[in-house]
């Protein structure tokens, strides 16, 4: 049975608290101050907002429930969504089918991540019991370590180079060049990128995403809600997630978009081809090609093929990670999820903070969180339309 | 072998001795599974009893049918590198002061992947391997991944070299070289290529036959010392206490004697002196100086030894005092292991079964030879593992121990072995 349409459901107030490399605030300074851009850029009083999800990895002792009280929130709907880089998308589809319901009117999707010196260290160190007890142990590599092997494999198997990956890392700084809360502020070239130090072969440091702080939200709602308030929105046309996917490839070279494309085009009533832009879920950039393929943009394992024929910039033949993505911009922890939604909002909205994809009207937004063990068990995607 | 280890460069006395520092050991309680049967020097992963799926990383419910009965069986380790890194960056100080590190996920033949450091010797992915368990210097199991075919030392890797404690190039306490295990585990340690062998001798008019001839080693040093004296052994820790790399200590005292065969407590007072109060006075005046030289460049102090017997794991009615004194001694090596991991340092214990000296001459065959002994301290050394059960009598004791200590315990005294 397909699932529920979302109906009149969309987005709207997309906000961004500036990155920084390391902070010495708590992760409640990043979110309070996101939540305080969202009531601000929706001009409502906080009280207007009536439900929340959150998405963090330092928010410790605290959950969403904490920081309820600590922003003085009063709600009828919550929800503390652990899915690293797919929270954004699963806390999409969970807020769209509250306001559907009418269980609230206005949710607010946060997520941030404060970055001590020592953050990184300690949350890889405790990410998952598996993580402890069978990878942490070999060489505290952390995520590096996990998306070599990904990458090691994806490139023997399907023949990819490091240029492929290279020329999307080259576009993503071009993009993040014209984004001002991008942390990278120096153009990349092929060359530096391909002669850069390895980190853990085959990556090499402009593989890598920089962790840092900050914090990413945006509101749900229905579009009634958002033409009462005056908001600029971008309708949800479909979303999905799957979890654990296709967990008897030996290794990861597909994650759980390609079980659902069908239904989530078919949901959206568009296919791939009507995509104006894309936001994938970018961490390592071999990753940003699972999603192309699992997404249906190319066949599995023409990834680098695909390179090859497009370009990525924002006015390029693809156009995609257009804030810069995670690789240029920073990774705020699990704010990493929802920045590709932030930003498809802005484009479908005209809010842009670089440039912007000319006369946008169809974006894809996709996720992909939560190295258990050796591979990425969470992964979603949406489908977002202009007014 | 392939790079034998070099004698270690002298010490430059200006720069800091480097402090220890330890491979993340925080695991959850099922994981230690792994390091249960690591510590023998086994592989064993969870097989689950209802529908026979391989399980891996260690759980608590099967990944197939969801049965919680998971039981630890052995595995060959066969499967397949699929993919490797080598990582130039860590988190961890223990692996950045070693870097790089080559690590793969090893597809294995019973259907799960692992995740593995591997050998130098492995070939580039896709590629046949044989994966083994360690411990690793926090003590932890880690697993290797080896080439498929023939015997590759874990010690032929540099890198993995640190997972052992071979003794060669190293400089080595037998705290008792007059007994004739203790000769046979110095004359070992010689051959495995030990620099020095300092040799306890307790009682020096007494002259032990072919202890004239264990001198004459190139290696060898004798030293007084008396396990049983605590100024004795003081002396000695403040002698060489800071050059040592790895203690062995082979005193022993064996009267047997059942509880009624004799009056007075004076017999069974000398074993516990020189078992188990021997093994105290050791561990006070020789674990702090080694826990300090636990980072020592690659002249540091890594081990400590110590012979036991089989006997420590359940009573032996006939050697009813000695089996006391040696269950002693293993409960206080737990303090020892436990003092020293923080430092890196493994201490071993060794579970001889009856040995063939006379005081176990009324033991029926099979008996090891104390050459036999000898060797499984010196490949306790060189592999990867915390307790050893030489011989078929250890191994069988061990085996009803782990099935059935009650049932051992009636055994045991009902008659002989």
């Amino acid at each position: 049975m397909p699932a529920r349409a979302y109906d009149d459901v969309v987005l709207a107030a997309p906000v961004t608290i500036p990155y920084v490399r390391y902070s010495i605030r708590g992760a409640h300074w990043f979110l309070g101050r996101a939540m305080a851009g969202l009531i601000a850029a929706a001009r409502i009083p906080k009280a207007r907002i009536d439900g929340l999800a959150v998405a963090s990895f330092t928010l410790a002792p605290d959950t969403a429930v904490g920081l309820t009280q600590h922003l003085g929130l009063t709600l009828r709907w919550l929800d503390d969504v652990r899915m690293g880089g797919a929270s954004g998308i699963v806390s999409i589809r969970r807020a769209a089918r509250a306001v559907q319901s009418g269980d609230a009117e206005i949710v607010a999707c946060i997520a941030g991540d404060t970055n001590r010196t020592d953050s990184f260290r300690r949350n890889t160190a405790s990410f998952s019991q598996f993580s402890q007890d069978a990878v942490y142990p070999y060489g505290s590599g952390g995520p590096n370590a996990s998306f070599a092997l990904l990458t090691a494999y994806y490139m023997r198997k399907h023949g990819a180079r490091p240029e492929d990956f290279g020329k999307l890392c080259v576009a993503q700084r071009n993009n993040a060049l014209k984004n001002p809360m991008a942390l990278f502020k120096k153009p990349l070239t092929l060359d530096e990128y391909l002669n850069a130090r390895l980190v853990a072969d085959p990556l090499r440091l402009f593989d890598c995403v920089m962790p840092c702080a900050g914090a990413e939200g945006f509101l749900v709602m229905r579009r009634a809600t958002a033409e009462k308030l005056g908001l600029r929105f971008a309708r949800l046309l479909g979303a999905i997630e799957c979890h654990n996917a296709f967990p008897d490839d030996p290794i990861q070279d597909r994650g759980g978009w390609a079980l659902d494309r069908n239904a989530l085009y078919e949901q959206a009533g568009v296919g791939p081809r009507d995509m104006d832009f894309v936001e994938t879920y970018d961490d390592y950039p071999v990753i940003n090609v699972l999603q192309f393929e699992g997404l249906g943009f190319c066949g599995d394992g023409e990834g680098a093929a695909f390179i090859h024929a497009n370009t990525f910039e924002v006015a390029g033949t693809f156009p995609a990670n257009t804030s810069g993505g995670q690789l240029s911009v920073g990774q705020a922890g699990a704010a990493g999820g929802h920045l590709g939604i932030v930003e498809a909002i802005r484009q479908l909205t005209g809010q842009t903070l670089g440039a912007r994809v000319p006369k946008a009207q169809h974006g894809l937004v996709s996720g992909f969180g939560m190295i258990n063990y050796d591979r990425g068990i969470c992964s979603g995607a949406a489908v977002l339309a202009a007014a | 072998m392939g790079q034998p280890a070099k004698r270690p460069k002298r010490k430059n006395p200006l720069l800091r001795t480097r402090l220890p520092t330890l491979p993340p050991g925080a695991r959850s309680r099922v994981a230690l599974g792994l390091t249960a049967a690591a510590a023998r020097g086994r592989l064993e992963l969870q097989v689950c009893l209802d529908c026979g799926a391989v399980q891996y990383p260690p759980r608590e419910v099967c990944s197939a049918c969801l049965s919680h009965r998971l039981a630890w069986r052995p595995q060959d380790g066969r499967g397949e590198l699929i993919a490797e890194t080598t990582l130039r960056s860590a988190q961890e100080l223990f692996f950045r002061e070693r870097l790089p590190w080559r690590v793969g996920i090893v597809r294995l033949d019973t259907g799960v992947n692992v995740i593995a450091f591997v050998h130098e010797k492995v070939g580039v992915a896709p590629c046949r391997v044989r994966v083994e368990a360690a411990l690793d210097r926090a003590t932890q199991a880690v697993l290797v991944a080896v080439p498929d075919q023939g015997r590759t030392a874990m010690s032929d890797d540099p890198k993995l070299r640190e997972m052992t404690c071979d003794p060669r190039s190293r400089k080595i306490l037998v705290t008792d070289g007059k007994s004739v295990v203790g000769q046979a585990v110095a004359r070992a340690l010689s051959a495995a290529g030990a620099d020095l062998i300092w040799i306890g001798e307790a009682e020096p008019w007494k002259k032990m036959p072919g202890f004239e001839a264990l001198c004459a080693l190139p290696q060898a040093v004798t030293i007084p010392l008396d396990v049983t004296d605590s100024r004795s052994v003081r002396e000695l820790a403040g002698e060489i206490g800071g050059k040592v790399d790895i203690v062995v200590n082979t005193a022993d005292c064996h009267r047997t004697f059942t509880i009624a065969s004799r009056r007075g407590v004076e017999t069974a007072q000398l074993e516990m002196e020189v078992n188990y109060f021997g093994l105290l006075r050791l561990a006070q005046e020789f674990a702090p100086v080694l826990r300090a030289r636990a980072a020592d460049g690659a002249a540091n102090a890594i081990a400590w030894v110590n012979v036991l017997s089989i006997f420590a794991l359940a009573n032996y009615p006939p050697h009813g005092t000695y089996s006391a004194s040696k269950a002693a001694a293993l409960s206080l090596s737990q303090a020892l292991r436990a003092e020293l991991r923080p430092a890196g340092v493994r201490v071993i214990n060794l579970f001889p079964g009856p040995i063939d000296d006379d005081w176990d001459q009324l033991e029926l065959p099979p008996k090891l030879s104390p050459t036999a002994v000898a060797r499984a301290v010196v490949e306790a050394l060189k592999g990867s593992v915390e307790d050893v059960y030489p011989g078929d009598v250890a191994q069988d004791w061990l085996a009803r121990h782990l099935e059935n200590p009650k049932a051992l315990e009636r055994e045991l005294g009902g008659k002989a072995l």
